[in-house]
């Protein structure tokens, strides 16, 4: 495999280990921080009948899920178009 | 029309259609067979990963569990979707890019190893096995509980079909034939939800009518008033310890992104940008279902008790004794249900009425009043092997809960031939893997590597016949714990694969040494943990007491600490052995970025 020219893998991958580094956070955040650390304290505030850190343990973090992976997929072509190194 | 023909005709034509499908995606090159020709479209691909990973336990056990466990059962939902993050971030991409058929393939090229690359194998098998004979076991009882053939013709028919299929087809002809098991699962699973969530919540979506009005109070508010009146925990606080519910989330996540059957799907895409998509796509699809099952179970539950306890409805005291329902006149799915011993009723106190409450209570004042009322015991449980338990069984939940909230019988078919979906497609994916480490890792890779590609695809095809004969054979004879065993698939991927194939993308300098040293600690290390606490069930000898636990987690959350255990050993190991080679250091390097990344290749 030989590398596109004009590429920095170096500057390539540290932008893509902060990119990874982001996404990683919000997915513990949402997750283990909302659904089960916090929960107790999070459980006094209520979204329509649902204590919030249950909420979010058993809605709340899929949603984030979901919403996450395309919001990282699209910023990740946004790096490869930068780096030239995209696909076509 | 009577519920047993509908059935029929329902189930029937939902084969006809997998069995059009699969005649028309034949397979006939390898690359056809492994990666249904690489060029599946990103959505299409997201539709099928999600009903390979959606299996029965997803579709008939989940919400039941849930029912039962409340915020406790949080740790299915977030565990089994979370996973999807990690794959898009720190898997799927690269693989992609890399660029061959099989997990092990990846393993052994990355480690330059045969030897990784057959301990790689061992873990697959090991971790798919497990996992197929439960959805084996899955359509054998749907048939037999739906359709009332016995388990033995039903597992027959279910084997016929996947044989079919998948032997056929190879991953082409089970990825489109996925499309279709998704859309039927997917209504099958819905439509109950909306009728569900509509007559308790006046809300079509299930996931707002979980937390609006049901009558002046919130919904949740009353479930927990409900249950905790009839001496059970409250639903949304939880019964697990939080180190506990931590490590068995996170133990789910990574063993999601392990799981081989599920990685391999995402060789299946063009190009690196679908994989990343195709992960986002997939939880889409199971996400429909993953957050109508928490409405599902608390819905069910309180119908539950609602149906026993008129008590439940109206807001009056529990402990009236005309409130509890009299024996003659409990419903008709009860006593259908009975049949099959999901649900059995012992009148303990001899008054002719049937009251379901938490005996085992720690509050005493509540075991005070019942016993003032004159109740003698829970009388609303399970048949096991003839003697009453004192649980009913989670699969009842979603099973019976069309018929509990009285909707059509059309829905009722719906839910058989939904649930059937869930397992064939997951046994499909499942032994297509199996079939693929055979003939691609051990023989073409390993022990035939002369071997045509026209003798490759041959016996990739016995192979998974093969496979489907164990697999069926596993389902009629279950080890007394296929369900014990499924922390076991999860626990393993958690603590051998996952790590070693971060590993092998995020660190250039991981050597071969290091990966077979982590992979092989992380794996016994793991296995020895389940099997010594749940030496009762797996080996017939005493009960290790719960308090022995390690830092106080269970079973299955312990692959979290089986996976730190394979990076802190990966690591020392490889400071102590010889370098990776540079060609290697190349290698790691050209898959990380997207450019170039051709279709799967096989060697």
């Amino acid at each position: 495999m030989s590398s596109p020219q004009n590429f920095d893998p170096k500057a390539y991958w540290s932008a893509t280990l902060k990119l990874l580094i982001t996404t990683l956070a919000v997915w513990f955040l949402v997750s283990f921080g909302a659904g089960i650390l916090f929960r107790d304290a999070l459980d006094n505030i209520h979204l329509g009948g649902y204590p919030l850190g249950f909420w979010f343990a058993q809605q709340g973090s899929i949603f984030v899920f979901v919403g996450l992976i395309f919001w990282y997929a699209g910023r990740m072509d946004k790096i490869d178009r930068e780096h030239d190194v995209h696909e076509d | 029309m009577d519920l047993k023909t509908l059935t029929f005709i329902v189930v029937g034509l939902s084969f006809a259609l997998y069995i059009g499908i699969a005649i028309w995606a034949r397979a006939g090159t390898t690359k056809e067979f492994y990666v249904a020709g690489g060029g599946v479209h990103p959505i299409v691909n997201g539709m099928a990963t999600g009903a390979d990973w959606m299996s029965a336990a997803s579709f008939i056990s989940m919400a039941g569990l849930i029912a039962f466990l409340g915020y406790g059962g949080s740790v299915y939902l977030m565990g089994w979707t979370g996973g999807y993050v990690l794959l898009a971030v720190l898997l799927a991409p690269y693989l992609r890019k890399f660029g061959k058929f099989t997990v092990p393939q990846f393993i052994g090229d990355r480690y330059y190893s045969q030897t990784a690359r057959i301990v790689a194998v061992v873990c697959l098998i090991f971790i798919s096995f497990t996992y197929v004979a439960g959805q084996m076991r899955g359509v054998g009882i749907v048939f037999s509980r739906f359709l009332e053939v016995d388990i033995t013709t039903g597992l027959i028919i279910g084997m016929g079909l996947v044989f079919f299929y998948a032997v056929l087809g190879g991953m082409k002809g089970i990825t489109y034939t996925q499309v279709a098991q998704y859309i039927v699962l997917i209504f099958a699973y819905t439509i109950p939800a909306v009728f569900i969530s509509l007559q308790i919540a006046g809300n079509p979506l299930p996931q707002l009518g979980l937390g609006g009005h049901t009558g002046d109070m919130y919904f949740l508010e009353k479930l927990n008033k409900t249950v905790t009146d009839l001496g059970f925990a409250a639903y949304t606080s939880g019964n697990k310890s939080m180190i506990d519910v931590f490590c068995i989330t996170l133990a789910l996540m990574a063993g999601t992104a392990g799981l081989p059957h599920v990685i391999v799907r995402f060789f299946t895409v063009p190009k690196v940008h679908d994989a990343r998509l195709s992960a986002g796509w997939a939880l889409v699809f199971i996400a429909i279902l993953y957050t109508a099952a928490p409405a599902v179970g608390a819905m069910a539950r309180y119908n539950l008790h609602a149906t026993v306890n008129s008590a439940v409805a109206t807001g009056g005291d529990v402990f009236a004794p005309e409130a509890s329902i009299q024996g003659e006149t409990r419903p008709e799915w009860m006593k259908r249900w009975e049949k099959t011993g999901l649900i059995k009723w012992e009148d303990k106190n001899g008054d002719g009425r049937i009251q379901y409450y938490n005996e085992k209570s720690k509050d005493e004042a509540f075991l005070a009043k019942a016993a003032a009322a004159g109740w003698k015991g829970n009388e609303l449980g399970s048949d096991k092997k003839g003697k009453f338990d004192g649980t009913v069984d989670r699969d009842i939940m979603v099973l019976a809960n069309p018929e509990i909230a009285g909707l059509p019988n059309w829905v009722i078919a719906l839910i058989a031939a939904g649930g059937i979906a869930a397992a064939l497609s997951t046994a499909a994916g499942l032994l297509l893997v199996i079939s693929s480490s055979i003939s691609h890792d051990l023989l073409k890779g390993v022990f035939a590597k002369n071997i045509s590609e026209k003798g490759e695809l041959l016996a990739g095809r016995i192979a998974a016949a093969v496979a489907v004969g164990i697999a069926g054979y596993l389902g009629y004879n279950p080890p007394g714990f296929v369900a014990q065993v499924v922390a076991f698939a999860f626990g393993l991927a958690c603590a051998s694969l996952f790590p070693t194939i971060v590993l092998g993308i995020f660190s250039k300098k991981m050597n071969r040494g290091g990966a077979i040293a982590g992979m092989l600690t992380g794996l016994t290390f793991t296995m020895a943990y389940i099997v010594y606490f749940k030496r009762d069930v797996l080996l017939g000898m005493d009960k290790v007491p719960d308090s022995q636990w390690l830092f106080g987690i269970s079973p299955e959350g312990i692959g979290v600490i089986g996976m730190l255990l394979n990076f802190a050993i990966s690591f020392i190991v490889m400071k102590m052995t010889t370098p990776c080679p540079d060609h290697i250091q190349h290698l790691v390097e050209g898959i990380r970025y997207p450019r170039g990344a051709g279709t799967a290749q096989s060697h």
